[in-house]
């Protein structure tokens, strides 16, 4: 069986655009709108919970034989659990102002649906290699939509992108003005609806 | 209107299936049944029109009785000017109220091309008729914004309301909240200093084509709420300027004589709900009482209602047909919280000084809730009657 077999390549890519875990099974929306008032920490909760879904797939994969049927939400919260912490000592470690922006979110990654569902619907009865390949396109999937989420909030919000100034200082000395409500919660919301609605006009099967 | 029924018959063809101008349609439309109530009636046996008015018209009416409202905030957006210019003497009648024409009108341009734009684009798109609804948010949004709000931002607030308040949920009549009110808490969000900010947002500062003054750098005004809001304990406006109007405020919103005459309107065509009105005032009266005798809020029960939105909110926007409670209990319990919310919010919070707003997007969001608990109560109760037999 090669690496890059057809079901593999689909657990790939899958959950990029057709079965995105965001735009189309609506899983880890509280973090996608708490944490993309800003690009970087977007960014940087998209890689963590990429990191987090596929080495967790990984490794209840690899033990899914053995895991007793009644208690395997508690072993993969275990599991969840350590790579969380990690992640999270990682960032206060090497990125200490992301980390300190994205506050708790991080160790909320734990309660992120996607992490469960996949665990419960992908990686509980498939191989490791397929389980990790499909840990990483969901991860992705999800981070594509806060990146391209952060992007507009902070655009529009700031008028910076990564913290360095994009809109020119003439449109603010013509009377333009940042939009306020692109930092609240609620307009991220808003953008994710519009992002579902782009991606349906394009995939007409998926209305 | 013989001349303009035949130029409407006349032009007719280009629009219809085939002629040059199909493409627009709905434009046609839209324009030939403003003008012209439709002749068509529906045929023996199917489902009857139970009332002789349509949409257009009750739209038309409440326009006209906004006028007033409009009208009279021109003039106060000329009387602030001169006020705050200190030319109060050498002002005429006329010339304030053409300086605040000049200030409005091209508020209300943008508003209707911009809302009317998207209401006839997605008309033609989805190949509908074109939906009148927005013959009524066009001229309210004017109306609720301070004079300095710019263009563009009303231009955008304007768009962002019309698609995600109204088209998205499937255009006039299917909104949930009020979109001029939308249009408000987007422009109230976004851009907190062009809304309250700084108080130099309620006086138009520039002279426009002549007419008007310049207002001195550095000139501010509240509006009284924002008095009370900074912690003023008595306002700088008598009671008499408040009821008359000549306050700084949103442009149409700081006449009570002007909204009652509009009012006055409404209830005798039978447009607004006479319950939701009363019980908006009810609700915002025994509110304030109760914070004014908790020594809460220094404003009595009175100056509650009669200052900042609370009138134009009750009169115009509560009773929206579309978004209000429709039954009629619904209809107290929906206005009484509204002005309940209202006056809780100017009291207790501080960051806003207005709450009419937000109480009835608030209360937009629970009258279908609150429709439905009264309406299950009613089947439940002639449920039992029909068993206890």
């Amino acid at each position: 069986m090669s690496l890059l077999s057809k079901a593999n390549k689909e657990a790939l890519t899958s959950p990029l655009n057709l079965n995105n875990p965001v735009v189309v099974q609506v899983l880890g929306i509280c973090s996608a709108l708490a944490v993309t008032a800003q690009l970087e920490p977007a960014i940087v909760m998209g890689l963590s919970v990429t990191i987090i879904t596929a080495f967790s797939n990984l490794i209840i994969s690899l033990i899914r034989k053995s895991i007793p049927n009644r208690i395997r939400i508690i072993v993969q919260l275990v599991v969840v659990a350590a790579l969380v912490t990690i992640v999270s000592q990682v960032l206060k470690a090497f990125a200490y102002d992301v980390s300190v922006q994205l506050s708790v979110y991080v160790g909320l990654i734990i309660t992120n649906c996607i992490l469960m569902g996949r665990l419960e619907a992908f990686a509980m009865m498939n191989k490791p290699w397929p389980s990790f390949l499909d840990g990483i396109g969901n991860g992705i999937g999800y981070a594509i939509i806060l990146v391209i989420v952060g992007f507009f909030r902070e655009l529009l919000g700031a008028g910076t992108l990564l913290g360095f100034q994009v809109v020119p200082d003439w449109c603010y000395e013509h009377g333009y003005v940042n939009n306020g409500m692109m930092t609240m919660p609620a307009m991220s919301l808003i953008l994710v609806g519009c992002v579902i609605w782009v991606h349906r006009a394009y995939n007409k099967d998926l209305q | 209107m013989n001349a303009l029924r035949k130029y409407f018959d006349k032009i007719k063809p280009n629009f219809e299936e085939g002629g040059k101008l199909h493409a627009f349609r709905s434009l046609y439309d839209g324009f030939e049944t403003f003008a012209f109530v439709p002749n068509t009636t529906s045929g023996v046996g199917s489902v009857n029109v139970h009332d002789a008015i349509d949409s257009k018209r009750i739209m038309s009416l409440v326009v006209i009785a906004l006028v007033p409202a409009l009208l009279f905030g021109m003039y106060n957006v000329g009387y602030q000017n001169a006020l705050a210019a200190g030319q109060l003497e050498n002002a005429t009648f006329w010339g304030m109220f053409f300086f605040g024409f000049l200030a409005v009108l091209p508020k209300l341009i943008v508003s209707y091309v911009v809302g009317l734009g998207i209401e006839f684009t997605v008309a033609q798109w989805k190949n509908e008729e074109i939906q009148e609804g927005y013959l009524v948010s066009g001229i309210i949004i004017p109306m609720i914004v301070p004079v300095n709000t710019p263009l563009w931002m009303l231009a955008l607030a304007v768009a962002f309301s019309v698609i995600f308040a109204k088209e998205i949920f499937g255009g006039t009549g299917m909104n949930i909240l009020n979109v001029a009110l939308v249009t408000r808490a987007f422009l109230f969000f976004s851009y907190p200093s062009s809304m309250t900010g700084d108080d130099t947002v309620w006086v138009a500062q520039n002279a426009i084509c002549g007419l008007g003054f310049d207002v001195p750098e550095a000139f501010s005004a509240a509006t009284p709420l924002g008095e009370i809001a900074a912690g003023a304990t008595a306002l700088s406006t008598t009671m008499f300027d408040q009821v008359v109007g000549l306050i700084p405020g949103s442009i149409g919103e700081t006449s009570v004589i002007a909204i009652a005459l509009g009012a006055c309107l409404l209830l005798f065509t039978g447009i607004a709900s006479w319950k939701t009105m009363l019980s908006v005032f009810v609700g915002g009266g025994l509110t304030g009482w109760l914070y004014n005798a908790l020594g809460l809020s220094p404003l009595d029960a009175c100056q509650h209602i009669v200052l900042g939105g609370f009138c134009f909110g009750a009169v115009f926007m509560a009773t929206d047909p579309v978004t209000s409670a429709r039954t009629e209990g619904g209809k107290w319990i929906y206005g009484l919280l509204i002005g309940f919310v209202a006056v809780t919010v100017r009291v207790l919070n501080p960051g806003y000084p207005e709450g009419m707003m937000l109480a009835i997007l608030l209360m937009n969001v629970f009258a279908p809730l609150i429709d439905y608990c009264l309406v299950s109560r009613n089947i439940s109760k002639r449920a039992k009657r029909l068993t206890s037999k």
